[in-house]
């Protein structure tokens, strides 16, 4: 596997194992991933088992399943049990709790609900079944946004009236900001996610060095890349010269994909979102424009949804935080696992919950 | 659990839940509360299983060489020679006549293969839409030719697999088409008697084949209180097309369904002795030891990862769903 | 979120591309990278490619990060 194999090599790991080793730190330092995909590499891998002591790796709010709140489960659960629609969405919604129901309980109960690799893909099966409502649940940072945004411009170009999406995409920015202002967070080095930045840029982050002083490196998926994001973040705190470096050169460039910005821009306008465990956060989520308003579910037909209930107990909010490991949720492991999962982080295989549980 | 989900079926924890909260209340204690692949009675192994494969042919196989591969292939792991069969067929109403008779002579022809001979069966015809085309039910019967436990197994035991894993779940997925992706993957569906046979002789403590659930299942099912087993990540027989489809898609290939794969404990004396065996055989040319029974985890399998460190390769929940975030 | 993987452009059709990684293939959306060409590798996320990828392998990368002081 090209650009693969070649980040996983073992002569190249050990090489950079023993690099991020050779630091010491006297006082904790902690490195937070924003990126369900790196939470998953670097628990596959054991990565998190080679940093020095002192260094501590936490899990943020990187997993968008993990973020989106019991309401918009609610309303994708309210919407696939009407008469005629088919709910189409990527696989890791499937078994996230709702309120009281989950997608994958639903499709037991009748419903159709169909995963998709990819949004055009949805976007086929309402063309050829005009006779059917479709809704995609557009859920996703950046790095999927775009590719819904142009999905639903193909769906108005094509003149589709039985395509919808159910806007809940998130931007990263906004919340890495948030939790930085968060007075109980305290992170001292970001690992950047490599496909979000390969979208908005590299330039993007530069506030979080310069504005708050602390060093960030933009990071590719495969263990040597995980490697290099560590050993930048903790040369730069040792330096004390915090910036934003970017050690996956080969997909990551300052200014990011300026086609797929544009589209994005096109398509969605900001919105306050609500992150699960967080809570709203202004600017952080993804409406569609006015041109674009017709493929809202939301104003096609009334959503009705009981009051949201969250499970007593769960600490997903201050995980996502990195305020807390998830062994150190009192329910982990005994009444939240992941075959009966209570948060969302312990349902989504992306999930800082589910990855401590599997992989240790 | 109040109403069963299609992951009930997927041989993770869910249908361990299932067989405890439904299947063991009502029939408790005694041979199936081992919920071993097949029983023994007087010196005789019996396992059924059905087959609900969906499509009816995909690349490298159909439901007819699965029905018949599946059940010789738990009776083999039991440690006994197949020897007879039944087959109980469940055929949609409408289902094309020829079809039929190539899932039929595909099931023989593999039978007759091994000189297993079916010697009962039973034909079922539902309304339209009551079934998708064809479900299979199978029994195989073997005698046993070494006797096989799971309390066998000892620490410093190696662990040993015949070949290339995750092939049959993603052939599957293939020939589903649907996630719009295309590959030369086939199933690994085949009977293992011949490949197994002449490996009988030596020091083998246990055996199970790998199915749904992958390997990861398999290893869960069987690990005890008293040691657990190490993987080696860079030793696990895995084609780049198979690595590459489940890069795409998300998925753990350890926990993608085998339809050919034998998973043998073997003592470190014989391990060599069966790597050759097995690698004389079509079937075993790509086998390997894939890891070790240890004691110094407990009740766990561990994967010894590339960078030096181990993760904890854990029972899958429920049918692999495509991650793309 | 934001699983990629590095796929090879095989054979490009108006906006969309047939792309090949290690033996399996699809087809992918160019919308967001009109540019692409027969031959790159792009990362493919969610059926879109995003980024067209310097061909640059990990040693390479080691390199320019260590020439760089960044590593």
């Amino acid at each position: 596997m090209k650009f693969v194999d070649e980040f996983r090599d073992s002569t190249v790991i050990r090489e950079l194992v023993e690099k991020l080793q050779n630091f010491s730190f006297a006082t904790p330092v902690n490195i937070m991933e924003v990126c369900g995909t790196h939470t998953v590499s670097i628990h596959r891998f054991g990565l998190h088992r080679v940093l020095p002591e002192n260094v501590k790796h936490v899990s943020g709010p990187g997993c968008p399943v993990c973020v989106t709140p019991n309401e918009y489960l609610d309303m994708a659960i309210a919407l696939a049990r009407m008469e005629g629609f088919v709910i189409t969405t990527f696989g890791d919604m499937m078994r996230v709790p709702g309120s009281r129901s989950s997608l994958e309980k639903e499709n037991a109960s009748g419903a159709d609900i169909r995963v998709v690799y990819s949004p055009m893909d949805a976007l086929k099966m309402a063309e050829n079944e005009k006779d059917r409502t479709f809704v995609f649940l557009a859920v996703g940072f950046e790095t999927t946004a775009p590719g819904i945004a142009a999905t639903v411009k193909e769906a108005k170009k094509l003149g589709l009236k039985n395509f919808y999406i159910l806007p809940g995409n998130k931007t990263m920015p906004q919340a890495l900001k948030a939790l930085i202002d968060d007075p109980e967070v305290k992170i001292d080095g970001f690992l950047l996610p490599g496909h979000v930045s390969t979208i908005v840029g590299s330039n993007e982050y530069r506030f979080i060095p310069e504005d708050y002083g602390i060093p960030c490196a933009v990071s590719g998926f495969e263990p040597a890349d995980i490697l290099m994001g560590f050993i930048s973040i903790l040369r730069q705190i040792k330096e004390g010269k915090p910036s934003v470096e970017n050690t996956y050169l080969r997909s990551v460039r300052p200014e990011g994909n300026i086609v797929a910005k544009a589209i994005m821009k096109e398509v969605f306008v900001p919105c306050d979102s609500e992150w699960r465990g967080i809570g709203v956060i202004p600017d952080s989520g993804l409406d569609l424009a006015p041109d674009y308003m017709d493929f809202d579910i939301r104003r096609k037909v009334e959503i009705e949804i009981e009051e949201p209930v969250e499970y007593p107990g769960c600490r997903c909010g201050e995980v996502l935080k990195g305020l807390v490991l998830p062994p150190e949720c009192p329910l982990f492991g005994k009444v939240c696992t992941p075959e009966n999962p209570v948060g969302a982080c312990m349902v989504s295989s992306e999930g800082s919950c589910s990855a401590y549980y599997k992989y240790g | 659990m109040d109403k069963i989900l299609l992951s009930h079926g997927g041989g993770g924890k869910k249908t361990q839940a299932l067989l405890k909260e439904v299947f063991l209340q009502s029939f408790g204690a005694g041979e199936l509360s081992k919920l071993d692949d097949g029983a023994i009675f007087d010196s005789y192994v019996i396992s059924t299983d059905s087959y609900v494969v969906n499509p009816l042919f995909f690349p490298g196989g159909d439901i007819g060489k699965l029905a018949a591969s599946g059940s010789i292939n738990d009776v083999v792991s039991m440690g006994a020679e197949p020897l007879y069969m039944s087959a109980g067929f469940i055929i949609e109403e409408g289902f094309p006549v020829s079809d039929l008779k190539r899932i039929v002579k595909s099931l023989a022809d593999t039978i007759k293969s091994i000189g297993v001979e079916l010697i009962t069966g039973d034909t079922k015809v539902v309304e339209k839409g009551k079934c998708d085309g064809v479900y299979i039910n199978t029994t195989g019967i073997g005698r046993i030719v070494k006797e096989l436990s799971v309390e066998r197994i000892r620490p410093g035991n190696l662990v040993v697999i015949n070949g290339n894993i995750a092939e049959h779940g993603l052939s599957i997925l293939l020939a589903r088409n649907e996630y719009g992706i295309s590959s030369g993957i086939k199933s690994d569906c085949m009977e293992l008697w011949t490949l197994i046979r002449p490996a009988l002789e030596l020091d083998i403590r246990f055996m199970r084949d790998a199915t749904r659930g992958g390997l990861a299942a398999v290893l869960n099912e069987v690990v005890s209180s008293d040691w657990g087993i190490e993987l080696y990540q860079d030793k696990i027989p895995i084609s780049e097309e198979v690595k590459g489809m489940c890069e795409m898609l998300g998925l753990d290939p350890l926990t993608v369904a085998n339809e050919g794969k034998m998973v043998i404990f073997v003592s470190e004396d014989d391990v060599e002795k069966l790597i050759e065996i097995l690698r004389k055989h079509p079937g075993g040319k790509d086998a390997e030891v894939i890891g070790r029974v240890v004691d110094d985890v407990k009740g766990r399998v561990v994967e010894k990862t590339v960078v030096g460190t181990r993760r904890i390769v854990d029972m899958p929940v429920g049918e692999g769903l495509p991650r793309i975030c | 979120m934001c699983l990629g993987v590095p796929m090879k452009i095989v054979e490009v059709k108006g906006d969309s591309a047939l792309c090949e990684f290690s033996g399996s293939k699809r087809e992918v959306s160019l919308k967001l990278l009109p540019e692409a060409k027969v031959g790159d590798y792009v990362i493919v996320h969610a059926g879109f490619a995003i980024q067209k990828l310097d061909e640059k392998d990990a040693l390479e990368t080691l390199k320019m990060l260590q020439e760089a002081g960044i590593i």
